[in-house]
């Protein structure tokens, strides 16, 4: 069983289901935009992408069929539980 | 149903292909303004029923949620709830879904249905949902949803007429075909109920072809990405140039043949004088840069329309962070170098109130096409141009090197204003990255034209009105046969111009370009075309007159001037419009005002340095 991990660690094609949120810690209104693009507990997510010359600060989620740009600061207080089985790319 | 023209408000998430829509139903006839007291586009526009009768639609900004966490979002908000200032309560709502992506579109429809106003769905992009390997059934959503579903694809007007009989029928209420959906209450409830009813819909999934993300392993791959982005943007600005060269010379040539007409109908005197050189040269010479702004425009849409363009804001983020902005930011940017004012308004989108600030303070210094006549013409009389290296010349160098002086200049503005004026927590970065997708030519061609007419107006109304202004003022009074001075200097232009010039002295400007300055404020083109106006009437006869504007540059302006005249252009904010949109944009005149204020101050100090370290090099 993989250990959980924040979204800014979590390896590139790699699956993982939001296990924990820290709203706390981003303004009200950031945390609904989140929530809007569907970011929420309990969903799953693909980091498929991230920056400019590999810094991992914006990245790209694959969340349902949609593609989120995210920074890193926000993807910081995002609990992931990586999946058992890497989906094959 | 009533005598007035029902209304009809498209509402969707952002990507749903909502404006295409709008585009498709309402051709080219629109109306952009604004709702009162808030920054908000409104646009409207009409189609009509099978049976001829018409309907009003207005197309309302994108939204993720009715919960708002922007301005646009209240307005989309308060328009469906009826209670928004400037809008009569819609008779229907059409809620606009993207196909591929429906889990997530229907949380925001879900929440619309739930106020049980009269709704149909259009379930748009059902050609990229089976590229992507999707089955639909759209009975199935109407089914759940209870309202009808009508599926679109918007970019190739499939399904238009579907959408309109349905609105028809809806708005006749006819039809109520199942009863409407209890919607969850809150936030997580209704993900989860999206994503339920987006199970039962799918009928199928495979694989696919997943075109977008492949084309995203190499558009954002970490080093190819900002090449391919790179090489985007530099092919973009050789073809303002390289595409426009034909063009421009139709543009003068139909100038000449106007001006040469009425030359020939009309006997000498004033009326013949103030139509060629106040009107026909004044608005030729800022019309000819249309092609060049179109062009631009062209880029900037297709870019936009494909979806490369919020690909280009997630390479550029990083960078905009370090100076305090961010990716969003990019966009706005972009589209001032074709334009300040469509970038002020583009910077809507930025939901973070400090970042927006600090990105319509800054957006003045790229370089906007209306600098391109004024750089075009002193780069032209005092570079010369010689080769630098292989396919390299001098004065293209020049070019260059004055816009990199705007983007590094703005880019050390931000900086220093969001750690002062605009000071405040480092903004998130969050943005949807829709699915790439063929523009749709009409799309492009809908927005290419509305840009030309705003520029037309613009050269039709301000600056025509600050060309046949000036040339008034420099043609009286008349001066005197046997005066030793010229008529420049004895008018009444002349003689403002002589009060201004001991100011813009040190910084090396003389008479004629203080005397230029000042229709300049109208828009920064008209420099091109007031110096040209001045020398035209100071011409003693018409052999000096038949000389270009160059020669006459050349021999009456010292290269540190010519310099020193780029160097304030780049940073002097020289443009009615953008302090008026600037206004608008913001609510009030504080912000216009340190606009104005820090620019001229810039614009001052960079050609007062330019000027002096160029003549101390003995240029």
């Amino acid at each position: 069983m993989p250990t959980p991990t924040t979204l800014d660690q979590l390896p590139l094609r790699q699956n993982a289901q939001i296990v924990a949120v820290d709203w706390g810690a981003i303004s009200d209104n950031e945390g609904r935009r989140l929530r809007a693009l569907g970011i929420d507990e309990g969903i799953s997510v693909e980091k498929l992408y991230k920056g400019m010359f590999g810094l991992n600060d914006p990245i790209a989620l694959k969340v349902g069929r949609m593609l989120i740009a995210i920074r890193k600061s926000h993807a910081q207080v995002i609990s992931v539980r990586p999946d058992p089985v890497a989906i094959p790319a | 149903m009533s005598e007035i023209a029902p209304l009809i408000v498209l509402a969707g998430n952002p990507n749903s292909g909502k404006s295409a829509l709008f585009n498709a139903l309402t051709g080219a006839r629109q109306k952009i303004g604004n709702y009162p007291g808030v920054t908000v586009e409104r646009k409207s526009g009409h189609f009509s029923f099978a049976d001829g009768r018409h309907a009003e639609l207005v197309d309302l900004p994108g939204s993720y949620s009715l919960d708002p966490t922007s301005p646009d979002e209240e307005v989309t908000r308060g328009v469906i709830m009826g209670l928004q200032d400037g809008e009569r309560r819609p008779d229907a709502i059409v809620i606009v879904l993207d196909a591929a992506n429906l889990d997530n579109h229907l949380r925001f429809a879900l929440e619309v249905i739930g106020l049980g106003h009269p709704v149909v769905v259009a379930l748009n992009m059902m050609d990229l949902a089976e590229r992507d390997g999707l089955t639909l059934d759209p009975k199935k959503l109407e089914e759940l949803l209870g309202v009808p579903v009508v599926p679109t694809v918007a970019v190739r007007r499939r399904g238009l007429d579907e959408l309109t009989a349905t609105l028809e029928n809806r708005l006749q209420q006819k039809t109520t075909p199942h009863k409407p959906i209890v919607v969850a209450e809150r936030d997580h409830g209704l993900r989860k109920q999206a994503k339920q009813i987006a199970n039962q819909v799918i009928v199928a999934e495979t694989a696919g072809r997943r075109w977008s993300e492949r084309a995203d392993r190499l558009f954002l791959h970490p080093f190819l990405g900002p090449l391919i982005l790179l090489s985007v943007l530099f092919i973009m600005f050789q073809a303002v140039f390289a595409w426009s060269e034909a063009p421009i010379g139709w543009i003068e040539g139909a100038s000449e043949w106007a001006a040469a007409a009425v030359e020939s109908n009309l006997s000498p005197g004033f009326l013949r004088d103030f139509i060629i050189e106040g009107a026909i040269g004044g608005v030729g010479s800022v019309v000819v840069f249309l092609p060049q702004i179109l062009i631009l425009f062209l880029f900037i849409l297709i870019l936009e329309a494909s979806g490369y363009m919020t690909r280009a804001a997630f390479i550029m983020d990083r960078l905009m962070a370090s100076v305090g902005l961010s990716g969003r930011s990019f966009i706005p940017l972009l589209s001032s170098f074709a334009c300040a004012i469509p970038g002020i308004m583009a910077t809507r989108s930025i939901a973070d109130p400090r970042d927006r600030l600090t990105t319509i303070l800054v957006a003045p210094l790229m370089t906007c096409a209306a600098r391109l006549p004024v750089y075009a013409i002193i780069i032209g009389a005092f570079i010369p141009p010689t080769k630098v290296g292989p396919g390299i010349g001098l004065q293209g160098l020049v070019l260059f090197g004055l816009y990199v002086f705007g983007i590094v200049g703005a880019m050390i503005v931000a900086l220093v204003l969001r750690s002062t004026v605009t000071k405040g927590p480092n903004s998130g970065f969050l943005m949807e990255m829709p699915k790439y997708q063929l523009p749709s030519l009409r799309d492009i061609l809908i927005g290419l034209w509305q840009r030309a007419w705003i520029f037309l107006r613009r050269a039709g109304t301000i600056i025509f009105a600050a060309t046949v202004v000036l040339w008034l003022l420099l043609t009286f009074p008349k001066v005197p046969e046997d005066s030793a001075m010229s008529q420049v200097d004895y008018s009444v232009a002349g003689r403002i111009a002589n009060v201004i010039a001991p100011v813009v002295k040190p910084i090396g400007f003389n008479r004629d370009i203080a005397l230029a300055l000042i229709p300049a404020m109208a828009a920064r083109e008209v420099a091109v075309a007031a110096l040209a106006t001045t020398y035209a009437i100071d011409a003693p006869d018409e052999e000096a007159e038949a000389k270009s504007l160059t020669e006459r540059l050349q021999s009456g302006w010292s290269l540190p001037t010519a310099l020193a005249f780029l160097a304030w252009f780049v940073f002097a904010p020289q443009c009615i419009s953008t302090i008026a949109v600037t206004k608008r944009e913001t609510n009030g005149w504080k912000w216009p005002m340190f606009m104005l204020a820090y620019l001229f101050a810039l614009a001052y100090v960079a050609a007062g340095i330019t000027y002096w370290s160029a003549v101390a090099l003995g240029l």
